[in-house]
């Protein structure tokens, strides 16, 4: 076993190589390098999670602007809706009004209508009761030879038409 | 030095492949420090390591394969001290990705075939000197943590809440030998793996040359499955490299996280 055989022999050239290599290992690798490679990782790492923060920001803003949005359009449907329903409503008013003009119209065209009917049959009426009257006279003069007065005429076909 | 075992000719050494060759002498205050096989794997390993890590550093934003290859590996070590420690694990994470990467990619390293090519890789984390050292390091860093973070109350960890007081000082014998422990099994538990599937291999291997050198019927029989399950071997073994880097960190992690926060 030459680890055994030349210990005397080797170990101080073993020991002292040993240590100028790992030593150089430990000084350049170890202390000069790895701090740099460590160091770079963590910049990646915090510029990651920068980043990140700056995404979720980004995100959060954009939720709020569309929260916002919604919102206005919210507003401006409900301003054109209540802009619809009142104009319905004047239109609606303005109909009823219009047909209540014309209503009325109609109702002073019916009575007066209904006003001169009357008066016609009045009329008709009147000389319906005339015409009796001097036929009822002339019978008399005929049949009885008797003149009667207007008036008395008159006076017996008004009963006669009273009583029917 | 180990001309004697190379000298024998058409036997495969399991034990050879680990054999320290000297590629320059080199001494220092009477000490032998000669530039090695195995310190040129270490310092292969250090180029590689570097370079992949030198890959991730574009610091894009949108990261490439390469840098999210490395960035992965920082992470996973981040998240365990994360996971173990807590936010005071955050400063251990240069030394715990060296040790993760540097036991990894030996491990790794080891086990590419380049012997087909005539380089023969040689895995350092097979030689306990090696894992001894690294585990001694971590066993430092937390003797130096805990002391200095909690003073004599350190010893405290030896003695855990509720233990009754006749027991203590039997407990406070048991807890500061397996604190003592610590470091042995760090290290003896990386080295033994790694030597293990090298070890493995290479016997497997002389089965499928000496089954084929022994004629068609052996080499079917002997020969065929060995190298199959050779195969298979490999694949765990690039699993026990990754896994025993893993553990070596996770095992350091813990005994950091003793330190750092007592219980």
């Amino acid at each position: 076993m030459p680890q055994i055989a030349q210990l005397a022999d080797t170990y101080a050239s073993q020991i002292f190589w040993l240590l100028v290599f790992f030593g150089l290992t430990f000084f350049v690798v170890g202390r000069g390098m790895v701090p740099k490679v460590m160091s770079t990782v963590a910049d990646r790492d915090s510029q990651i999670a920068a980043d990140l923060a700056v995404a979720e920001a980004a995100r959060a803003k954009a939720d709020g602007e569309e929260a916002a949005w919604r919102k206005r359009e919210g507003d401006n449907r409900a301003a054109a809706q209540a802009l619809v329903a009142k104009a319905k409503a004047d239109a609606a008013a303005k109909a009823e009004k219009k047909l209540a003009a014309a209503q009325k119209r109609l109702d002073t065209k019916l009575a007066k209508a209904e006003a001169e009917i009357a008066e016609a049959r009045n009329n008709a009426l009147a000389e319906i009761e005339d015409v009796a009257v001097e036929a009822a006279r002339d019978i008399v003069r005929r049949l009885a030879g008797v003149s009667v007065t207007k008036p008395a005429a008159a006076k017996a076909v008004k009963e006669a038409m009273a009583h029917g | 030095m180990s001309a004697a075992v190379a000298a024998e000719p058409a036997k495969v050494d399991p034990m050879y492949q680990f054999t320290i060759k000297p590629l320059a002498e080199l001494e220092l205050a009477g000490f032998d420090i000669s530039f090695t096989n195995s310190a040129a794997w270490m310092l292969v390993t250090t180029i590689v390591l570097f370079g992949f890590v030198l890959g991730g550093m574009r610091r894009q934003l949108v990261p490439g394969r390469w840098q999210m290859a490395v960035e992965f590996f920082t992470s996973f070590i981040d998240d365990m001290l994360q996971a173990n420690i807590g936010d005071a694990g955050r400063k251990y994470v240069p030394y715990v990705f060296s040790l993760f990467m540097f036991i990894l990619f030996a491990n790794i390293l080891g086990l590419l075939p380049l012997g087909v090519v005539g380089l023969h890789p040689f895995t350092f984390t097979s030689h306990f000197t090696v894992t001894g050292v690294l585990a001694l390091i971590t066993i430092t860093i937390v003797l130096v943590v805990g002391f200095w973070k909690h003073g004599l109350h350190f010893f405290g960890l030896f003695v855990p809440h509720g233990t009754p007081l006749a027991m203590v000082p039997l407990i406070f014998v048991i807890e500061l030998f397996s604190f003592i422990l610590r470091p042995f099994s760090l290290a003896l538990r990386l080295f033994v793996a790694m030597m293990a599937g090298h070890v493995l291999l290479e016997v497997l291997s002389s089965f499928v040359i000496d089954g084929t050198n022994a004629g068609a019927l052996w080499g079917g029989v002997v020969g065929l499955p060995s190298f199959l399950l050779m195969i298979g071997i490999c694949a765990l073994e690039i699993l026990v490299s990754g896994i025993q880097a893993y553990v070596f960190a996770l095992l350091t992690v813990f005994y950091i996280n003793d330190a750092e926060n007592l219980h």
